[in-house]
């Protein structure tokens, strides 16, 4: 694995190896000493061409316990949000010597395209693109539903998991679709049609337009932030009817399983998408997201960025060492 | 006197016939050629070659004046000579817009003076291309450059009064409007067709139906003020039925589709490589294959590039920020025999009509799209269709480098191109200046 | 190929080990077992049930896995973690042994002793390993050893156990490959 840009390309071995790794990653992060040497005198960039802080810090944070260096390179509505620079800025990067970018960026595919370009040569990173996707959120999801509902290892086959909201202009559903359906569980999307791409049905979740009728049925359920922006662009009526129909909010909560959890990717649009109440409450594991953010992140970057490929069949010795 | 002698090649009706041009015209066609002239005539060695007469573009962007870094009138019509046309038509959206008659003669001359092919400019159908206020029709009708075919491509007429209104004005000198159909409503930010392949890539969507609403809006709206439309670049199986349906009740509707939509599929854009960005959008197979049967059975009256130069960096960046279009001049005739004529689907009678008569009757070329035959201007086209080349985007005549076939092998190599008995392109012998 | 252990004679090293370790400590209350992953983990074990047979209690026994802390990541492709199962006493104030099959250059103990100093702070370290084959490259020496087999650097030594090779025996393979 050189890159981590989408789900889409992982296979079920390499999703399971990141879980499995980030596991003794949460290890590391819960013990007296939160630093590893492993990756020291690597450099990762932290490349962040749209608003994030969250994503950006758990990155950091995760790279900086693995003892590399970082770079935060954060251009927000600057020339360099322009498609032209993004070749210059990769040229500047690979200048460097960057082992490592971390791409943020708003428009779909960009990651794949700086991996892609001949002016980089580092390991690429999908902190999310535009609507595509957001592959570190997925896996750390997964992560979650695994340490809570299947005992902390294996896939997470048989879980029935709920995506609920504004599934078209989620790069967050889109990675989790495929990543918790390529790992057995069953996804179902949960949404106004409007909020639904076209194309929808050929992926591998079902989708419903009731939200009362699955929540007894779900074992995880995944509120997606829904934008106030989007009542203008006619995808909603107006915010109180979407609360009524597809937010989580008390009478909802009562409906749920014993034993599931809730989660958001964040930021949470309280009172929209989620209740407060919701938010808060002892199901609700969205704190713990953002803490396994950082394994899952440990992992991706040990497993890209710690061995070399190069020289991958030639050393053999010191089988023994 | 200047004389030529296309020797052994084959005409589109599978007759081999030896051709002698003296001057600007076809002299004589015959198995064996008698005049006098045929002695001292510069033979042209066509064996396995068919010889077609000089293609005819409907739609071109030579980006002059203006955007002269990313195409010239003169670099154009190199690209436009090497793939085997004698005529294309410049369209409108050029900086400064080509919505007066100063800019239409300004286009005008400059391919009469580069002279290796005709160079017909399209004039915008409202000022600006902002689809408020109509341009100058009348003026650009009567000017020099004697404008006919009026588009505002790139951009749609979108409101319906004004395409009317435009529609009802141009009959008085005979024009056409040739719509780009694209509901703007529907399409605001969109980067490929939406489908399956968009869900999945999180590229905004461009749904078919963006397309086919305006197009069956301004077939009514032809219809009932009884003037002409061509609709540009129809891109799905739902336009064809559309456009088939208009023409079975008699309504004075014409349509063309490009090469790269006969060929290429939305799929492409999971490279999230720009150079398959195209307005209108690649499509599914399934519209492809609607688009190969609406051209075979006349549905589509023509095939036209949307020849769209872009300079490197306008590509050489994510899909979001690319702009759309590819080049086409050069690779239209081979992908036209490769997805028609190998296939099958059309003839290479069929091929002669859907891309040099029928678009110089919709044009109103009255010097192109002749044939070959005793008497008409000696526009010409020898393609050996026999052999393939690669498509490299490094050797292309155009200034720009946008082509989505680069790497491709292709079927029929152009081997000479003729414009009024003087040759403009020999791709055996040597190059003509530009 | 010739075999340097076979399976009595494994058996008979771990025994002896065991008493050595309770010799040394003055007995089980102290010790704490940490098998290095992969092999090491399953000597660890039955060295805690031999130790656990004569002593008549359980010792606590886990996994100390070091690929985190190996200097030699970036000469071989990307590897998974073994997980590492610290005990629940800990190790602070413990007497740690350290366990693993082949004692070869020492890089893996002192990564080891790395991994360990994240953990927490042992009362003493020591080392008990089947097979100790020489060419230290770092001052680390072993305080138990099952057998010291004498090797050339071009030989390899593999340790197969019957939990994961359906068999007990070290092979001393002549002609390993050698890279670099
Ligand atoms: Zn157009």
């Amino acid at each position: 694995m050189k890159h981590l840009l989408s789900i889409e390309d992982l296979s079920y071995e390499e999703a399971l190896s990141i879980l499995d790794t980030a596991h003794e990653m949460a290890r590391v992060s819960d013990g007296p000493v939160k630093k590893l040497p492993t990756l020291r005198g690597r450099t990762i960039v932290n490349l962040f061409l749209e608003d994030s802080t969250r994503t950006r810090i758990s990155f950091e944070a995760a790279a900086k316990r693995l003892s590399a260096d970082v770079i935060n390179f954060a251009a927000k509505g600057s020339s360099v949000s322009k498609g032209e620079s993004l070749k210059d800025t990769a040229q500047t990067l690979q200048a460097m010597g960057t082992d490592a970018v971390i791409i943020r960026h708003s428009a779909s595919g960009s990651a794949h395209w700086l991996a892609h370009s001949p002016w980089m040569n580092g390991s690429v990173i999908n902190a999310g693109d535009g609507t595509h996707e957001h592959p570190t959120q997925a896996l750390l999801d997964a992560f979650t539903i695994r340490k809570h509902l299947c005992g902390g290892a294996g896939d997470l086959g048989g879980m029935n998991v709920g995506i609920v909201g504004d599934v078209l202009h989620s790069r967050v559903a889109r990675s989790n679709v495929l990543l918790l359906s390529k790992l057995g569980a069953n996804v179902v999307l949960i949404a106004p049609p409007t909020l639904l791409p076209v194309g929808v049905e050929s992926w591998p979740a079902t989708v419903s337009y009731d939200f009362n009728r699955e929540i007894p049925k779900l074992d995880a359920l995944m509120m997606l932030r829904v934008q106030q922006e989007r009542m203008n662009d006619y995808f909603f009526p107006t915010s109180r009817e979407y609360a009524q129909y597809f937010g989580l909010n008390r009478d909802r909560l009562t409906l749920l399983k014993q034993n599931s959890i809730i989660m958001h990717p964040g930021p949470m649009n309280r009172g929209l998408e989620i209740t407060a109440e919701c938010a808060d409450s002892a199901r609700s594991v969205i704190v713990e997201q953002v803490k396994n953010g950082v394994s899952v992140r440990m992992a991706v970057l040990y497993l890209l960025l710690a061995g070399s490929s190069e020289i991958a069949s030639a050393v053999n010795a010191e089988v023994n060492a | 006197m200047s004389a030529y002698l296309i020797s052994g090649g084959t005409l589109a009706d599978n007759t081999q016939k030896d051709i002698l041009i003296v001057d600007e015209v076809i002299s004589e066609i015959a198995t064996k050629v008698v005049s006098a002239s045929a002695a001292s005539a510069v033979v042209i060695d066509a064996r396995d070659c068919i010889v077609l007469p000089g293609l005819v573009d409907l739609h071109t962007h030579l980006r002059e004046p203006g955007r002269e870094d990313s195409e010239t009138v003169a670099s154009g019509s190199r690209a436009a000579a090497r793939g085997g046309f004698t005529a294309v038509s410049a369209m409108a959206n050029t900086f400064p817009v080509a919505d007066t008659a100063g800019v239409v003669e300004q286009v005008y001359r400059l391919g009469q003076a580069t002279g290796l092919c005709d160079v017909f400019p399209i004039g915008a159908v409202t000022q600006g291309l902002l689809g408020k206020q109509l341009a100058e029709l009348g003026a650009m009708a009567s000017s020099a450059a004697r404008v006919r075919v009026f588009s505002d491509d790139g951009n749609c007429v979108s409101d319906a009064m004004v395409m009317r209104r435009a529609l009802e004005y141009v009959k008085q000198f005979s024009g056409v409007i040739a719509q780009h159909a694209q509901d703007p409503t529907l399409t605001v930010d969109a980067q490929m067709n939406e489908g399956v392949i968009s869900s999945r890539l999180g590229l905004k969507g461009w749904p078919a139906v963006a397309e086919e609403a305006i197009i069956a809006r301004d077939i009514l709206l032809a219809d009932h003020v009884q003037s002409r439309l061509h609709i540009c670049h129809l891109t799905t199986a739902g336009g064809v039925e559309i456009v088939r349906w208009a023409k079975a009740r008699g309504i004075n509707v014409t349509a063309e589709v490009t090469p790269h939509h006969l060929l290429l599929t939305d799929d492409l854009a999971t490279s999230y490589d720009p150079v398959f960005k195209v307005n209108p959008p690649l499509r599914t197979l399934k519209d492809v294959m609607a688009l190969r049967e609406g051209l075979a059975d006349g549905t589509i009256d023509i095939v036209a590039t949307d020849h769209a130069p872009h300079p490197t960096e306008s590509k050489e960046c994510e899909w979001q920020s690319a702009a759309f279009g590819m080049i086409g001049l050069e690779s239209a005739l081979s992908v036209v025999q490769q997805t028609m004529v190998d296939s099958s689907l059309m003839t290479w009678e069929q091929v002669v009509d859907r891309m040099s008569v029928a678009p110089a009757r919709i044009g109103g070329y009255s010097n192109q799209g002749q044939g070959i035959r005793v008497g008409a201007a000696a526009n010409i086209t020898i393609v050996n269709s026999k052999k393939k080349w690669r498509v490299d985007k490094d050797l292309v005549a155009s200034r720009s480098r946008n082509t989505p076939f680069h790497g491709m092998e292709l079927p029929g190599v152009v081997i000479c191109t003729m414009l009024r008995g003087k040759i403009t392109f020999d791709g055996q012998m040597r190059a003509v200046n530009g | 190929m010739s075999i340097a252990m076979p399976a009595v004679d494994i058996s008979r090293a771990i025994t002896r080990i065991s008493h050595e370790i309770l010799e040394r400590n003055g007995g089980s209350d102290s010790i704490t077992l940490l098998g290095i992953p992969t092999r090491g983990a399953h000597l660890a074990k039955r060295i805690a049930s031999q130790i656990a047979q004569i002593e008549g209690r359980e010792v606590p026994v886990g996994t100390l896995d070091i690929t985190l802390h190996r200097d030699d990541l970036r000469m071989r492709p990307p590897r998974g973690l073994a997980p590492t199962l610290i005990p629940t006493q800990g190790i602070e104030g413990r007497d740690v042994i350290l366990i693993d099959d082949v004692f070869y250059s020492g890089r893996t103990i002192r990564a080891a002793l790395d991994a360990l100093g994240e953990i927490g702070r042992p009362r003493t370290v020591q080392l008990a390993v089947l097979v100790d084959r020489g060419h230290r490259e770092l001052p680390i020496r072993a305080d138990f050893v099952g057998k010291n087999l004498p090797t050339s650097r071009l030989q390899s030594v593999k340790v197969h156990l019957s939990e994961l090779d359906g068999i007990d025996e070290v092979l001393l393979e002549e002609e390993a490959v050698i890279s670099q």
